[in-house]
């Protein structure tokens, strides 16, 4: 594929999958990963687990990881095309439906799309969570440090980042 | 009538944040937004400048996550055009994501270079383990919802998303129609 082609793919992915990606990014992981890997093969199944983790540990939001993979893909221009393709056209329906959404809030539709999309969104998030943790896990003690992991952050107050530290930390020492 | 006029006007005592306060503010929240953006947004937007109080930011956040697409960049454009327009919503947006971009990439750029180094593909191997955990604990925060308040429709949506793309692998677009307009019907029902 060309340049132009590899660019028109990737714009055309993200546009398709930030217009699905109720509940956020997180939601959509799984047909990112479907996209990435295994339809266009621009990625391999660690690749993706890493880039995501890579996305996760830089401060910023996390839908720098379409950032992260256009540019994996094609240098700066893949960067700003994917990032752009995700971002845009949800920023105009945001502005636009803004200003509708609150005068219509007591309205029964509302609430019913509302609550509808609420059970939606947990499955898909926890399905993102289970593949990834799927593409992570390279040996036992690497899947036992998600399953502490999840564990903590669920009966704890702990900050997200220290897991995410001593996973790596872990890792670097050889230990999972 | 544009959005900005029709949902809640900013209360006259609180000055309206210029362009270059909605860009500045975002930019703080997202440089050191480690992990989730949305609870250091709030201690921002609501606490330290007061542009929303807590109901008007709970609001705003419930319309972001509904929409679909990031929803931390979704809450910079209702925040944004609040209170100035298109400008202010490019303004929000960009405050929030060019300094992570640009910290993304030199990352990632170190990362590619480096990625053959034994050290550091075991450091993205723990990293990656960690961050698939997180995810997992966000589904299980969310389903808070659904343990607390148990329904058939609620789990049985909740479990056939997850097995239609953790186990069968099926495409996002099918999940999504198939199960939207069951889940929003259901709904629709309950709430009479």
């Amino acid at each position: 594929m060309n340049d132009d082609g590899v660019l028109g793919a990737l714009a055309l992915n993200f546009l398709v999958l930030s217009l699905l990606a109720v509940g956020g990014a997180n939601a959509v992981l799984p047909e990112m990963h479907r996209q990435v890997v295994e339809v266009a093969g621009w990625m391999t199944n660690e690749q993706f687990a890493q880039t995501f983790a890579l996305a996760q540990v830089v401060p910023g939001p996390n839908v720098l990881v379409v950032t992260l993979i256009g540019w994996h893909v094609a240098g700066f221009a893949g960067a700003l095309v994917s990032t752009l393709a995700m971002c845009v056209p949800t920023c105009v329906l945001a502005y636009v439906v803004g200003g509708v959404w609150y005068r219509f809030r007591a309205a029964k539709w509302r609430r019913a799309i509302q609550a509808g999309l609420v059970p939606l969104t947990i499955g898909l998030i926890a399905a993102s969570g289970f593949l990834l943790a799927e593409g992570a896990a390279r040996s036992i003690p690497t899947a036992l440090y998600t399953a502490v992991t999840v564990l903590a952050l669920l009966f704890t107050r702990i900050s997200p980042l220290w897991m995410l530290f001593g996973g790596g930390a872990l890792g670097l020492l050889r230990l999972i | 009538m544009p959005p900005e006029n029709a949902s809640v006007a900013p209360q006259a005592e609180r000055p309206a944040p210029s362009l270059r306060e909605l860009f500045v503010g975002f930019l703080s929240v997202a440089v050191v937004a480690f992990g989730g953006v949305l609870p250091i947004a709030r201690r921002a937007v609501v606490e330290r400048y007061k542009w929303l109080d807590s109901d008007e930011f709970t609001e705003l956040v419930a319309l972001a996550q509904f929409l679909p697409g990031p929803n931390i960049v979704n809450l910079s454009i209702v925040i944004g055009s609040r209170f100035r327009g298109v400008p202010g919503a490019i303004a929000a947006f960009c405050g929030l994501t060019l300094a992570p971009a640009v910290i993304v990439i030199l990352a990632g750029t170190l990362f590619a270079r480096y990625s053959d180094v034994p050290a550091i593909a075991d450091l993205m191997a723990g990293l990656a383990a960690g961050a698939a955990g997180l995810v997992i604990s966000m589904a299980g925060r969310m389903g808070e919802v659904l343990w607390r308040r148990p329904s058939v429709q609620g789990l049985g949506i909740a479990a056939a998303a997850f097995v239609g793309i953790a186990v069968l692998g099926m495409p996002l677009l099918w999940v999504m129609l198939g199960l939207a307009p069951v889940s929003i019907a259901l709904a629709w029902w309950a709430i009479r």
